[in-house]
C-alpha cells in the first residue's frame, strides 16, 4: 500500500519540487521577464505604462490579495506620489532621485493619513471609506492651482538626462526609459518578496486568513493593518512618481476614483494574492485599452463587461487559474 | 460679514434640507440594499443617472414631467431586477467584495452605454413650468421647485415607512434582514424579496436622479460624484439603517449648502471633514449597524 502510494506520488513531487523552486526565485524569475519584456512589444511606451501600472496594482495588491482589504482610495496614494514628484522638480528643481525619493515619502505620509482614519472600519465600510477619503485628496489637490496646476494638471515635469554615479543616460530615449522604470521595479519585486517572506509576511496572512485567531495569537491586528496599508504606500508613491517622470505631466484625473478602480481591475484579473498577478492583470487591462480604443472610444464597455464577467466566472484572475493548474 | 442676516442663513439652510432631500433619496436605496442582501452597489450613482437620462428620454418623446415622476422609477426598478437576477444572484455566499467588484464593474458599462445612446456632453433638464419661480415662505422667496424636491422625499420616506411597517410583505422584508435563514425556513421565498428590495432601492435612487437633473442638468458622470459623497452619507448615517440614512442626508445638505456660503472652495471637503470627524468618534456611524429601521 505504501509503495503504490509512493509510485503514485513521486511525480507530483518532483513537479511541486519544481513549483516551489519557482515559488521561492519568484522576484528572480519576474525580474528577469520584466528585462526580456519590452523586446516583445509592440510599443515601448505602453511597455512602460504598463511597469509603472503594474508597479500600482502590486501595491494595491499587498492590502487586497495578502492582507483582505479592499480600498478604494488607492488613488490618492498614486496621485500623492505623482504630484509630491512633480513638484519637486517644477517648483523646487531636485534632481530626480529626490523627487521619487520625495514622492515614495508622500504616498507613505497619505497611507499613513488614511490608513490611520480607514482601519478603524471594518469590511465593507473601509471600501467606502477610503474612497470618500481619496476624493477629499482629490478636491483638495484640485483646489491647490497655484501647487498642483489645477483642471490643468501639473506640467513641465521635464527630466531629459539622469545621472548615475556620472553615467549619463538619456532619458528621452524611450528603451532608456524602460531600463530606468525597470530598475525601480525590480527593487520592488524583491522588497515585495522579502516582506512576503519574513514573519511579518506571515503575520498579514493570519491576520487575512483568520483575524481573531490571529489576536488570540498574540499579534496587534490593528498595527499589522496599518503598517502594511503604509508599505502599500510606499509602492504605490513610487509608481506615482515614476508615472510623473515618464508622462511629464500630472492630470488631476490621476486623484479620481476611477484610477482606484484600475488598480481594484488589473489585480482581479491577473490574480489577487499572487505575487506577480498585478502585472499580468495591469498588461491585459492596457493592451485591451489600447486595442479596443483602435476601433471605438467606448473601450471602457468592453473592459467593464469583462471585468464583470471575470468577477462571475474568473474570481482567480488570470495568473491565479495559471498558477492554480501548475499545481495541480 | 455685514450682508448675512438672520433670513439669508435659514434660506441657506433650507436649501441645504433641499439639497439632503437628494441626498436622502440616494442613500435610502443604498442602505436598504445593503441592509437585506448586503450588497454595496457600487452601481447606484449609474442606477442615479439612468433615472435621469430616462426622464429626460420620455420627456424628448413628448411625455411630461409628472409622467415621469412615475415612470422613471419603474422603467430603472425593472433594470435593476435584471441585475439583481442575473449578475448579482449567483454572488451570494461568496463575500462581500464579490458583488461590490461586480456592480463596480457594471457602473463602467452603464455609463459607457449612456455615453454610446446620447453622447459624452451633458443636457440641460427644464424645471416643469407648474415648478417654477419662488414662493414666499416667511423668511423670504424660495425656490418652488426645491420645495417640491422636500416634498417628493417626505412622501416617498413616508410611503416607504408604511410599506415596510404596515404590510406583510414589509414585513417580511425586515424579517429578512434580521434573520434570512428562518424566515426561508418560515416557507418564504427570501430570493424574491431580495429581487424586490434591489428593484424598489434602483428605483428610488432613479427618481432622485430625475429631481436632480432640473437643478444641476444632466451628463453621464453625474453618478460618481454623488456615489461618493453618498458614501460619506451611509458612513455618517450607519450602513443599513434608513433613519441614520435620513439624518445624515439631511446634515451633509445643509454642511454643503453652509460651507459654500462662508468657504465655497471648501464646500466638497467639508463633507469629507465631517466623515473623519464621525469616523474618530464613532467609526459605526450615527446607528451602528443594527436592524433595518432602527
Amino acid at each position: 500500500m505504501n509503495e503504490v502510494s509512493q509510485t503514485l506520488t513521486q511525480p507530483g513531487t518532483a513537479q511541486t519540487n519544481w513549483f516551489e523552486f519557482a515559488k521561492r526565485h519568484r522576484s528572480l524569475l519576474a525580474s528577469i521577464f520584466v528585462l526580456v519584456f519590452p523586446l516583445i512589444m509592440p510599443f515601448t511606451a505602453l511597455a512602460v505604462n504598463i511597469l509603472i501600472y503594474g508597479l500600482y496594482a502590486l501595491g494595491f495588491n499587498l492590502l487586497f490579495g495578502y492582507l483582505g482589504l479592499l480600498s478604494f482610495g488607492h488613488a490618492a496614494l498614486f496621485g500623492t506620489g505623482a504630484y509630491l514628484a512633480g513638484i519637486a522638480i517644477v517648483h523646487f528643481a531636485l534632481p530626480w532621485y529626490a523627487a521619487i525619493a520625495i514622492g515614495v515619502l508622500g504616498g507613505v505620509v497619505m497611507a499613513a493619513a488614511i490608513g490611520g482614519l480607514a482601519i478603524r472600519t471594518r469590511g465593507i465600510y473601509f471600501a467606502m471609506v477610503t474612497m470618500a477619503l481619496s476624493q477629499c485628496v482629490y478636491y483638495l489637490f484640485y483646489q491647490a492651482v497655484d501647487w498642483t496646476g489645477g483642471e490643468n494638471g501639473l506640467r513641465g515635469i521635464n527630466v531629459r538626462d539622469i545621472n548615475i554615479f556620472g553615467l549619463k543616460f538619456d532619458f528621452i530615449d524611450p528603451m532608456t526609459r524602460y531600463y530606468v522604470v525597470a530598475a525601480f521595479v525590480i527593487l520592488a519585486f524583491f522588497v515585495l518578496s522579502r516582506i512576503l517572506a519574513s514573519p511579518f509576511g506571515a503575520v498579514i496572512e493570519a491576520v487575512r486568513e483568520n483575524e481573531a485567531r490571529a489576536r488570540a495569537s498574540g499579534y496587534n491586528v490593528m498595527l499589522t493593518r496599518l503598517v502594511t496599508f503604509i508599505l502599500s504606500g510606499a509602492f504605490c508613491g513610487l509608481a506615482g512618481a515614476l508615472a510623473a517622470l515618464h508622462l511629464s505631466i500630472v492630470p488631476i484625473e490621476i486623484m479620481h476614483y476611477e484610477t482606484s478602480g484600475m488598480a481594484v481591475m488589473m489585480s482581479l484579473l491577473g490574480g489577487m494574492g499572487t505575487f506577480f498577478g498585478p502585472f499580468v492583470g495591469a498588461a491585459v487591462y492596457l493592451l485591451l485599452e489600447n486595442l479596443v480604443s483602435l476601433w471605438t472610444v467606448h473601450w471602457q464597455l468592453i473592459v467593464g463587461a469583462i471585468f464583470v464577467i471575470c468577477v462571475l466566472f474568473f474570481p482567480a484572475g488570470i495568473w491565479g487559474t495559471i498558477l492554480k493548474r501548475m499545481k495541480q | 460679514m455685514a450682508g448675512l442676516s438672520f433670513d439669508l442663513l435659514a434660506l441657506q439652510l433650507f436649501t441645504g434640507v433641499a439639497l439632503g432631500a437628494i441626498y436622502v433619496l440616494f442613500a435610502i436605496g443604498l442602505s436598504l440594499i445593503f441592509g437585506m442582501l448586503t450588497v454595496v452597489n457600487f452601481a447606484h450613482g449609474a442606477f442615479f443617472m439612468v433615472g435621469a437620462y430616462v426622464g429626460l428620454f420620455l420627456v424628448s418623446l413628448g411625455g411630461n414631467f409628472w409622467l415621469c415622476l412615475v415612470a422613471v422609477p419603474l422603467i430603472v426598478g425593472t433594470i435593476g431586477l435584471v441585475v439583481e437576477r442575473f449578475l448579482i444572484r449567483p454572488l451570494y455566499g461568496r463575500g462581500i467584495d464579490y458583488p461590490l467588484l461586480l456592480t463596480f464593474g457594471l457602473s463602467y458599462v452603464m455609463v459607457e452605454l449612456v455615453r454610446i445612446a446620447f453622447g459624452k456632453s451633458g443636457y440641460p433638464f427644464d424645471t416643469p413650468e407648474l415648478l417654477q419661480g419662488a414662493v414666499n415662505i416667511g423668511i423670504g422667496y424660495f425656490p418652488l421647485y426645491r420645495l417640491f424636491i422636500i416634498g417628493v422625499a417626505v412622501a416617498v420616506l413616508l410611503g416607504l415607512w408604511l410599506f415596510l411597517e404596515r404590510t406583510s410583505f414589509g414585513l417580511i422584508i425586515r424579517a429578512g434582514a434580521r434573520d434570512p435563514q428562518i424566515v426561508r425556513v418560515l416557507g418564504v421565498n427570501v430570493a424574491r424579496v431580495w429581487l424586490f428590495v434591489f428593484g424598489i432601492g434602483t428605483g428610488i435612487a432613479a427618481l432622485a436622479g430625475l429631481l436632480a437633473a432640473p437643478l444641476q442638468g444632466v451628463i453621464p458622470e453625474m453618478g460618481s460624484t454623488i456615489l461618493a459623497e453618498a458614501f460619506v452619507v451611509t458612513v455618517v448615517g450607519g450602513m443599513g439603517s434608513i433613519g441614520g440614512a435620513v439624518i445624515a442626508g439631511l446634515l451633509v445638505g445643509v454642511v454643503v449648502s453652509m460651507t459654500s456660503l462662508f468657504a465655497p472652495e471648501m464646500a466638497k471637503v467639508s463633507i469629507f471633514a465631517l466623515m473623519a470627524i464621525v469616523l474618530l468618534i464613532r467609526p459605526q456611524g450615527f446607528f451602528g449597524r443594527a436592524g433595518l429601521m432602527s
